[in-house]
């Protein structure tokens, strides 16, 4: 038996921990192990970003992280988005810009959003554009999802 | 005043056709709950790894299992031998062409199918897998398809070389599939060589890839004790699918259950029926217990259904004020080292023949001549309609080169062209009745949006100013789409019809479930058919269940695929809910003592003409349905189960119009705007529609900005993983503007086209215009796609545009 590794984080404000070799990558705990299939695979070469999750306090692809890196890590995925049965602003902007269709890119474009509008409260169309290079979706064109990153950024901004 | 608040309230309580509901189906996807093939985990359930050949054509000498058998957490190794007893080493296609399962003598493309390896995690098959030794002997591939039917060409398909049809004609060499044809051949001649003006230009339509965000897979899970087997599958044609698949394996039909779950993204990848899902389902049937197989996206991109590849010689014959006298289409088509894609019986090369596209255009002839070379099976996927992209894209392209050629405006050639309003519906030169359109007033909209005169004003100010960094172009693309497959008499499958169906089933307390034949991938059907059915039935959509994808419990369909959902099953739809309302109807007559003649319907209720105070409410009839109160000889219930068997293909069309700026200097285009004008006939969602527009433009722009799957002379993949294969983030992708007409479909029930397809069939031709029309003025009438900046610059420097 290959040797395995105890890690031991924070997903979604809970603790976890999970026993695994050093070669696992962290979209496979998460999904497989932990039991969040919220993040998603969609590619082998860092591109598409439907795995993306939180990571003290960054957007990172899990895809390319080793599970053994995130020993005591405080980390978000989808998931972790509603709070107290109340959607985050933006979840609901998604729905009500129609900014999914499949809703296979949804959740790393929702957790790469969340932490660009941390950084960046207030952003340009242009700066939504860029933050969200790093995620890829086939069916919407974009157009809507900008909309919808725009309208939660106003409603964060309002309830601030 | 109050009488209409009060009826404006109850239609907004139904939420019904023509509203922006918002959809249903976003609830579990915005927190990361759907369920998608990846998801699902089954107990003790197996790992299949895939082997594949690293080359693109060889013999296989020898397979050798035992470093892998002996891998921890490997548990079976299968190949094509294993297989040959339940004779699933080779499986018919759709096509008329056998594809083998697992390669055993020869491998025919690069990272085909060799063995499965099962294991009991994800590791260990893949650890497996890299362990199986396979000895090939490798052999000369053909990788161009113009040397295919060489005279000493290679012999790709030893196992069919004595076969001398395909289902679709005589072949000329053994690497050859079939030639298709239609129009008149004599006639097209005949008006080339009296023509005042031809023209003639080669146009290529590269192979792409449809690349939806979720790869293929599924989980197979057969129990030995009853015989019964479940698969859950990426697949857009769930019926069609277990009907193949008790066709295949020899379990009888009533004893397979297909489950379409959450798909992420079809596009025409989830159509064929892929190896992966037949070994995985040996596999679960030889182990008992479930296997899943998740394939990588560089397996995806290099092994499943590739779109288009269609070699493309295009010929107009006209006058010289443009108007256009005969017209012949041919096109080399590479469909890979098996004909497995997608094809009708009678037509092999799809809907090929609609390339007479928006034009009244006599004296037509077409021809595609296919075969095999040493790359991935298949040719009909991505938003093609069934070769639509292709042959919208020849017409489209040629009436830009002929206007080049005769001096006319390209929105002025169009004019000339176009069918009239007035001549609907027009029967073409190939026998396609085009159900309803008006050309002219589509594109005359658009010109006056984008104030087209102010745009080629400032174009030929540009031209004239030699210190100009850009060169701009404006694309037109003016398309008429053809979906909606289809008719019994034209359209099948294996011989299976393409028809769709419906089943509604109404509550006693007014809740509705609906189940149909068709499958979702994204395009909304929770929400939109629960809209029809509102208006239909004068119930709230916010009460009205959909499903689909389950074989064990909707009525049998076609799937989705070719904009074919509204269309088919929209229509079955109508058809099951009118049902219900005639029942209802008499069910009210009976309760309110008067004749059926005496009722009207109003939006939710049936009211006695004249005595409005008089009326029964859908609401009230769901529960009295289920009653004893009922007319003599009814039996209880409203449900309604419909099959329909569209009398025709519909002909959603749009205009389509792209500004762009080319720098001379780095060969990259900036759109500066797209303005797309669709009509669907009735539109039963305007926020999906316009979505849909969204997507379908995005890929578009990927096609004929940066796609296309590159091989060497040996057939060895240069850029199939995302590292090279160009899918457009938010920074590349344009803002769409959208706008619409709406013509109805006169043979529809709804009066709607369907329309998902129409961007990416209007669109790519107009990007590529658009950039053609940029260098217009320097005697270029075609450059291929991709349009790169890197290939665009080329042109530049060949034609010394950016030397300072």
């Amino acid at each position: 038996m290959a040797k395995t590794h105890k890690v031991s984080f924070k997903l979604n404000g809970k603790p976890v921990e999970a026993a695994v070799e050093a070669r696992e990558l962290l979209i496979y705990t998460l999904r497989e192990r932990l039991g969040h299939t919220g993040p998603h695979i969609g590619c082998e070469t860092t591109h598409c970003g439907a795995c993306t999750v939180d990571l003290d306090g960054m957007s990172v692809k899990s895809c390319t992280v080793l599970t053994v890196q995130c020993e005591g890590a405080d980390m978000t995925t989808i998931e972790g988005m509603e709070q107290g049965g109340t959607l985050h602003a933006l979840q609901q902007a998604f729905h009500e810009e129609h900014g999914l269709q499949c809703g296979y890119c949804t959740p790393g474009m929702i957790t790469r959003a969340y932490r660009l509008l941390k950084e960046n409260p207030n952003p340009s169309e242009q700066d939504i554009r860029k933050g969200i290079a790093g995620n890829l979706c086939r069916c919407t064109g974009y157009q809507n999802i900008v909309k919808a990153v725009q309208s939660a950024a106003k409603k964060l901004a309002a309830a601030r | 005043m109050a009488e209409t608040a009060e009826l404006k309230e109850r239609e907004q309580k139904l939420q019904g056709m023509g509203t922006s509901l918002l959809r249903k189906e976003d609830a579990r996807f915005i927190r990361g709950q759907g369920t998608y093939i990846d998801d699902i985990k089954m107990p003790g359930m197996l790992f299949g790894a895939i082997v594949r050949s690293p080359y693109a054509h060889a013999r296989i000498k020898g397979i050798d299992k035992a470093k892998a058998l002996a891998c921890p957490g490997v548990v079976a190794v299968l190949t094509a031998a294993d297989l040959k007893p339940v004779k699933l080493d080779w499986m018919p296609t759709v096509g008329g062409d056998v594809q083998a399962v697992l390669a055993g003598e020869k491998v025919h493309f690069q990272y085909q199918e060799v063995a499965m390896v099962l294991a009991t995690d994800r590791a260990a098959a893949y650890d497996g897998a890299a362990l199986v030794e396979v000895d090939y002997e490798e052999l000369p591939a053909i990788v161009d398809p113009k040397k295919a039917l060489l005279k000493d060409a290679p012999v790709l398909r030893e196992d069919i070389v004595d076969k001398k049809d395909l289902t679709h004609g005589p072949r000329t060499h053994p690497n050859h599939i079939f030639t298709w044809e239609a129009g008149n051949k004599a006639a097209a001649d005949a008006a080339f060589k009296g023509a005042e003006v031809t023209v003639r230009e080669e146009i290529l339509n590269p192979r792409v890839h449809p690349c939806p965000l979720e790869t293929c897979g599924c989980v197979a899970s057969f129990n030995k004790a009853t015989g019964y087997l479940t698969l859950y599958v990426t697949t857009q044609i769930p019926h069609l699918f277990r009907t193949v698949l008790a066709m295949l394996s020899g379990i009888p039909e009533s004893k397979i259950r297909v489950v379409g779950g959450d798909i992420g993204g079809g596009f025409g990848n989830k159509v064929p029926i892929y190896p992966g899902y037949v070994v995985a389902t040996v596999a679960s049937i030889v182990t008992g217990v479930p296997v899943k197989w998740i394939e990588s996206r560089i397996d995806n991109i290099s092994t499943t259904g590739f779109a288009r590849d269609y070699h493309c010689v295009g010929e107009l014959a006209a006058d010289r004020d443009g108007r256009i006298k005969g017209l012949r289409f041919t096109a080399l088509a590479d469909h890979g080292a098996f004909n497995s894609h997608v094809s009708a019986t009678k037509l092999p090369a799809g809907l090929f023949s609609i390339c007479t596209g928006s034009y009244a255009i006599p004296n037509t002839y077409c021809r595609v001549d296919a075969v095999f070379t040493n790359k991935a099976p298949g040719g009909v996927a991505y938003r093609c309609s069934l070769r639509v992209t292709e042959a919208i894209y020849l017409i489209e392209r040629m009436m830009d080169v002929l206007a080049q050629k005769v001096g006319v405006d390209k929105a002025e050639i169009r004019r000339r062209n176009f069918v009239k309003a007035e001549q609907f519906p027009y029967t073409t030169g190939f026998g396609w009745t085009l159900d309803s359109g008006n050309y002219h007033a589509a594109l005359d909209k658009v010109l006056k949006a984008v104030d087209y005169e102010g745009l080629r004003r400032e174009q030929a100010a540009k031209r004239a100013d030699p210190k100009s960094p850009t060169l701009m172009g404006i694309g037109i693309s003016t398309f008429t789409e053809i979906v909606g497959a289809g008719p019994t008499k034209v359209c099948d499958i294996l011989g299976v019809g393409l028809f769709d169906s419906c089943e509604i089933r109404v509550h006693p307390t007014g809740g509705v479930i609906a189940r149909l034949g068709t499958m979702t991938q994204g395009q909304g059907h929770s929400t939109t058919y629960a809209q029809i059915i509102a208006t239909e039935l004068g119930l709230p959509a916010s009460d009205i269940v959909v499903e689909e994808g389950d074989t064990d419990k909707a009525p049998y369909g076609a799937g989705t695929w070719g904009s074919r959902s509204t269309p088919v099953s929209g229509a079955a739809t109508a058809v099951a809910a009118r049902k219900i309302k005639d029942k209802a109807k008499k069910i009210a007559a009976h309760l309110l003592e008067v004749a059926e003649g005496d009722l009207e319907w109003e939006i939710d209720r049936f009211k006695v003409k004249g005595n409005p105070s008089q009326f029964k409410t859908m609401k009230e009839l769901c529960l009295v349905s289920h009653t004893g109160n009922l007319p003599a000889g009814m039996e209880q219930g409203l449900n309604a189960v419909a099959y329909y068997d569209p009398p025709n293909l519909t002909f959603p069309f749009g205009a389509y119009l792209c500004v762009l700026d080319i720098d001379k200097f780095t060969g990259e285009a900036k759109v500066r705007r797209f303005y797309a004008l669709d009509d669907c006939g009735t539109r039963i969602n305007p926020m999906i529609i316009d979505g849909q527009i969204h997507g379908g433009l995005t890929e578009a722009f990927a096609v004929a900005m940066g796609q296309q799957i590159p091989f060497d002379e040996n057939g060895n993949h240069l850029g199939n993983s995302l590292m090279d294969y160009f899918l457009p983030t938010a920074v590349e992708t344009p803002a769409w503007e959208t706008d619409h007409t709406v013509t109805p479909c006169p043979h529809h029930p709804l009066g709607a086209k369907g329309v998902a397809e129409s961007p990416h069939v209007g669109g790519i031709p107009c990007f590529s215009n658009a950039v053609i029309d940029a260098f217009s003025h320097l005697g270029v009438t075609h450059m291929d796609m991709p349009h790169s900046a890197y290939r665009v610059w080329q042109k530049c420097n060949a034609l010394g545009l950016n030397k300072r």
